[in-house]
């Protein structure tokens, strides 16, 4: 392990320059195919450089309403990754102080996110169709006739959906409260509570500050999980769809770049996102070190 | 007093969580283990107690013997692809895992390259699915080349839709997971330990096979994991990869529920996660995933 890099170095990162050129050749050759020209196919040669698709897209080729699925997934998007946000920060907080059924809920978790997408996408349909069942046939005899009056479905974005895709953000947010946690030091907020603050005081003023970089971080991985979400939302939706869920429906139909370039927009959303995370957490942490600790630097 | 407060916070802390993973996980679970267990007809579930939906899938196994019948090649089928995949992902998680855990000094150099290993993992799958139409299409860049340097004369028609392109697909999109948890591993190992090893004399090779490997198991089990559960319920990649003409346990399910036979689909789901489960328990016997956090 001396100064002077090994052989088997120069044969691994050789290993890793081609993994990395595998991750992203071939989506940079979609983004790139998608500017072809009105005449261009599927593959290359690039037939003429034009935007072409991209007006094509936003025209609509009359088979979906990709303006409507941009924006339906948005919105879902912002939301899973604001209940996220919420939910992992207290859940973590939780498993701080330890409470009874700790264990049964991070089992929980960890069994939501292994499990098959397939099997909760059904569970969740099945679930909302015995609901829907229960109040067409038995509703009025429930007592709950003013509810089940001209009941049709309670499958929709905000409910089925929403929960179809905390299933999968849930458990990466805590994980990501685990792994803050792992590193924390609790002696912080010893101190804190020691000069007097409430517990309160001591979340917004000590604890939040400290983690905000990997709240951002979670943040992230609701939104973007949720935005390219599709096994688990594919019985899960109702009667509306996501923008991932058109465009594998487009996958079958489509034979032109219009597809790509519906790629590219998706995929710039992406990257805006990911982009300004990342950008907010360097932000966070640089203020951190400037404001953070004043150890070592004596009396001013 | 003090402590019974501080109980009752923690629980409305965790509580949201609970109830989210209890309506739309644990319950949702129920329906489909009671939904599994009813009839049906053509057109709607009955809530009648019932086989029906386990003896219709296996139906044909006996009388067909020896010939395998349609749901236990299917199951071969994807345990085929998902064991391709995970020898895959293994080989190639381990090795980036590897590269960057010890071959890479600096720790913003180690942060700055696991990020571009996980960028594409916030991107969508479906698009990262298409990516491959260009290159490996009868048209595409591959068979262009091929045919242009004279290796082939007629485009290889097994580059896409083809249980190839299913498989490259699956190693493309989950090598990821197999990466971090074995990074995670990797980089809580002492160094010492290594060194020791080399200066008791191991070579490279024995010091990966005896220090390395057995200490980065948990990673590498967890990894696993991921990927075994993803790939066996799949049935996009699949779908899209394998020009929907390849049948897997998670598209039996997804046929299932678009001809309404719920039942049916709810049977074949407790058998997936039935299998999936003997799987998990087999490999978590090796490891305690909680430890590893």
């Amino acid at each position: 392990m001396g100064d002077k890099r090994p052989k088997s170095f120069y044969f691994l990162a050789a290993f890793f320059v081609a993994y990395v050129l595998f991750l992203y050749g071939p989506m940079f050759a979609i983004y790139i195919l998608s500017f072809q020209g009105p005449e261009g196919g599927l593959t290359f040669p690039m037939n003429g450089v034009s935007l072409h698709w991209f007006r094509k897209v936003f025209e609509g080729n009359g088979i979906v309403d990709i303006g409507a699925a941009f924006k339906r997934s948005l919105a879902l998007g912002v939301v899973v990754m604001l209940v996220t946000v919420v939910l992992s920060v207290a859940a973590g907080m939780a498993f701080r102080k330890g409470f009874a059924g700790a264990s049964v809920l991070f089992y929980t978790a960890i069994a939501s996110l292994i499990m098959p997408s397939i099997v909760t996408s059904l569970g969740i349909a099945l679930e909302f169709r015995l609901v829907d069942d229960l109040m067409i046939n038995h509703g009025a005899d429930l007592g709950l006739g003013w509810l089940s009056e001209g009941w049709t479905t309670a499958m929709g974005l905000f409910t089925s959906g929403l929960g179809a895709h905390l299933t999968w953000t849930l458990p990466f947010g805590l994980l990501i409260m685990f792994a803050i946690f792992n590193r924390f030091d609790g002696r912080l907020e010893e101190a804190a509570r020691d000069l007097g603050a409430t517990p309160w005081q001591s979340f917004r003023h000590v604890v939040l500050p400290i983690i905000l970089p990997s709240v951002v971080g979670i943040g992230l991985f609701g939104f973007t999980l949720s935005w390219d979400e599709l096994a688990r939302s594919s019985q899960a939706i109702g009667s509306v769809n996501t923008l991932p869920l058109d465009l594998q429906g487009l996958t079958t139909t489509v034979t032109k770049p219009d597809i790509y370039a519906l790629g590219t927009i998706t995929s710039s959303v992406s990257f805006v996102v990911i982009f300004v995370a990342l950008g907010m957490m360097k932000l966070l942490q640089a203020r951190q070190m400037r404001h953070g600790s004043d150890a070592g630097k004596g009396l001013v | 007093m003090e402590n019974e407060r501080s109980s009752l916070i923690a629980w409305l802390q965790a509580g949201p969580m609970m109830l989210v993973f209890a309506a739309f996980f644990l319950l949702p679970l129920v329906s489909v283990a009671i939904v599994s267990a009813w009839n049906y007809n053509e057109y709607e579930m009955l809530p009648a107690f019932s086989f029906r939906g386990y003896t219709d899938t296996f139906e044909g196994c006996i009388s067909g013997l020896p010939d395998l019948c349609t749901i236990l090649k299917t199951y071969a089928k994807t345990i085929k692809l998902c064991f391709l995949t995970w020898a895959i992902t293994l080989l190639v998680g381990f090795t980036i895992a590897y590269f960057l855990a010890f071959h890479v000094r600096s720790r913003t150099w180690q942060i700055m390259l696991s990020l571009l290993c996980t960028i594409p993992f916030w991107t969508s799958n479906v698009i990262r699915m298409i990516a491959w139409i260009p290159l490996l299409g009868r048209n595409g860049i591959v068979n262009q080349g091929l045919i242009d340097v004279g290796l082939i004369k007629l485009p290889l028609d097994w580059l896409l839709f083809s249980e190839f392109s299913v498989v490259l697909a699956f190693v493309h999109l989950f090598t990821f997971f197999m990466v971090v948890p074995i990074f995670n591993s990797m980089i809580r190992i002492d160094t010492k330990l290594i060194e020791a090893a080399y200066d008791a004399g191991a070579s490279g090779f024995q010091t990966l096979v005896n220090v390395i490997i057995p200490l980065a198991k948990p990673g590498i089990v967890i990894g696993s994991i991921f990927v075994i559960t993803i790939v066996m319920g799949d049935f996009v990649t699949i779908g899209v990869m394998g020009g929907q003409q390849i049948a897997s346990a998670g598209k039996i399910i997804e046929t299932r529920l678009n001809a309404l036979q719920f039942p049916a689909a709810a049977a074949n789901a407790v058998i997936l996660l039935g299998i999936t489960i003997v799987i998990i328990s087999a490999l978590t016997r090796l490891v305690d995933v909680r430890r590893e956090l």
